[in-house]
């Protein structure tokens, strides 16, 4: 899909090229990210691809294309680009700035009109109410959404991001993240994703490209980058705790069991009881008819309050994490809420069962003695 | 629509009211003989009529040359020129207006097309900088992404960059027209009419009535202008 033949690049006044040499072949429908500290010639990288930077020596590839052989323009318009910064146009609305490249493109109004309401909601914004926008009363979420949904506009089989999620806070960012990923689920993208943060790297990325310096040191599956490390480099950027890091790689729905603690609205008290005695979290979960988490019930509150059924006992659910959200993401909620467990739910809100801090222990107990 | 339409109207009115019934007080009660006979309304009308000419016909020339100019110089290739330009024109602005029409009449000889002339020359000043300035003043960030999309300069230039800078060209804009409709009033000294006429022969004839209709008059006209560019602004940009 994209194929990076011996590229060179050496801006004018400078002695070490920015890339030196560079092979670099990305599949159809992976992620590539590209790591490394700054300086190290990951985001000239990126550009030279869609021509926003012109390599010295090398050819570049996209699907089978000589890129210098092809106009910049109409290259560009079939790779969408997200940057750091965003860029959204402050002059235009929500709408006017998701419809640039189709606008370039000449489509017609009413296809126009459609697609950015379909493209808003894929990012999860309300055309209705944020259409009519400008940026600047967007949050900076939002306002990265709807860099993506932009770059996304005209359906590109390409994406450029160069550090599309640095500018938000760590929150935000995990959640980005992920529903980026499950975007990418559907939509089978060839991304080449810039980032200097190896967390961000060893989740997002199908295959890493660790560079230092304009070299390419390592380019491997993120599972491989952790545990076989090309040199010291790629070690120290790995860092030390990298049982940890590993629980960037494993989704809570690979792991994830029959739920355990689950009982209606309507039990009884001896039935939440049985279930707080014998489960490992010695908690029950609350749902209702249709299966949506309404509330849990601990030991206290079983002493506690009065009342026969389980709907009368419980108390709020302090957090949930969603079935597609890595076991990273759902250690820190439970580091957050200070339980040693987290009920999970789907992308529909329907809950699937409960992730306990054994089940973490296991997958990271599982790695020792596999590695 | 009625609403805005009156909400727009109503400072242009009441300006317009106040300029024709200062010409219909003074003309009327003139204090002697003699401003009777110097503020005619004949005379008001052609000062007026040739006042108005010399701005329109100067600020028309400022812009055809001032925005196309400050566009250019904004290009990347015009880095260093913009910058050197850019800091001429600076120095330019804060020469005084009279000494430019001074300047000029040593040169051109006098009358209206010399007024014109130096008048257009110094209104480009204030319009040229702030084309530069808004153009410029357009985040990187904006520029690199509309780039990476896939537009050409051209469409760079008349999608993003001007609309951006449009606040800050059109400020230049009545910036020059104030400066234009006041320097004008110098004209008379040049030989080249306009309401100057009546503020200096007032003022040699010692009649505060002709020298207060002249001022009067125009700054009427300042400031209709004024609000009238300022509206087009506020048509043009809804979304700072």
């Amino acid at each position: 899909m994209i194929r990076l033949e011996n590229v060179t690049k050496y801006f004018p006044g400078m002695e070490r090229p920015a890339v030196n040499d560079l092979n670099l072949e990305v599949g159809e429908g992976e992620v590539c990210v590209l790591v490394g500290p700054s300086g190290c010639g990951k985001t000239t990288t990126m550009r030279m691809i869609n021509r926003l930077t012109d390599p010295t020596e090398g050819k570049i590839y996209v699907e089978g294309q000589d890129t210098s052989k092809m106009n910049p323009i109409k290259l560009r318009l079939d790779i969408g680009y997200v940057i750091q910064q965003i860029g959204l146009f402050p002059h235009m609305t929500i709408n006017d700035n998701v419809a640039t490249v189709p606008l370039e493109k000449k489509w017609a109004r009413s296809k126009i009109k459609e697609r950015t309401n379909e493209l808003l909601k894929l990012v999860g914004l309300e055309p209705e109410e944020h259409g009519g926008r400008y940026p600047s009363g967007l949050s900076g979420g939002q306002q990265q959404r709807v860099g993506i949904a932009r770059a996304l506009a005209a359906d590109p089989p390409i994406m450029l991001m160069d550090e599309p999620f640095a500018a938000v806070d760590r929150i935000t960012r995990a959640r980005l993240q992920n529903e980026f990923l499950r975007l990418q689920r559907e939509l089978n993208k060839t991304i080449i994703f810039v980032t200097h943060d190896i967390d961000e790297a060893i989740k997002m990325g199908d295959k890493i490209a660790v560079m230092r310096e304009g070299h390419l040191v390592q380019y491997d599956e993120p599972g491989k980058i952790l545990s076989e490390p090309a040199n010291d480099f790629v070690a120290n950027l790995v860092g030390k705790n990298r049982s940890i890091k590993r629980l960037h790689l494993i989704r809570v729905n690979e792991i994830l069991g029959d739920p355990t603690n689950e009982v209606k609205m309507d039990a009884s008290r001896e039935d939440v009881r049985a279930i707080i005695d014998e489960d490992i979290t010695a908690t029950a979960m609350v749902v209702d008819e249709d299966r949506r988490l309404r509330g849990m019930v601990g030991r206290l509150a079983l002493e506690d309050k009065e009342g026969d059924r389980a709907a009368d006992l419980m108390d709020e659910i302090p957090d949930s994490v969603t079935d597609d959200a890595t076991l990273n993401d759902a250690l820190s909620v439970m580091l957050e809420i200070g339980e040693g467990f987290v009920p999970i739910v789907d992308a529909e809100d329907y809950f699937v069962g409960t992730l306990t801090l054994n089940d973490l222990l296991e997958q990271v107990r599982g790695d020792r003695g596999a590695a | 629509m009625l609403l805005r339409l009156i909400k727009f109207l109503i400072v242009p009115v009441i300006l317009l009211g106040i300029g024709v019934g200062v010409v219909y007080y003074v003309v009327e009660n003139p204090t002697d003989s003699m401003v009777a006979r110097m503020l005619t309304y004949d005379f008001i009308i052609t000062s007026l009529e040739k006042h108005l000419l010399m701005v329109f016909v100067s600020m028309l020339g400022a812009v055809a040359v001032g925005i196309p100019v400050g566009i250019m110089l904004s290009r990347p290739s015009f880095y260093y020129p913009g910058k050197v330009i850019e800091n001429v024109v600076n120095v330019g602005q804060t020469v005084p207006s009279l000494a430019i029409l001074a300047l000029f009449f040593t040169a051109l000889g006098l009358g209206f097309n010399t007024a014109v002339f130096a008048l257009w020359l110094y209104s480009i000043l204030p319009i040229l900088r702030n084309t530069y300035a808004g153009i410029m003043s357009v985040r990187p960030e904006v520029i690199e992404s509309a780039k990476g999309m896939g537009m050409s300069p051209w469409r760079i230039l008349s999608r993003i960059e001007m609309p951006i800078a449009y606040p800050i060209i059109i400020a230049g804009l009545r910036t020059a027209i104030v400066i234009n409709v006041g320097t004008a009033t110098l004209a008379t000294f040049i030989g080249a009419g306009g309401l100057g006429d009546m503020i200096v022969t007032g003022i040699s004839v010692r009649r505060e009535m002709v020298t207060f209709t002249g001022a009067a008059l125009s700054a009427v006209l300042a400031i209709l202008l004024d609000y009238i560019v300022g509206r087009i602004e506020k048509s043009l940009v809804r979304w700072s």
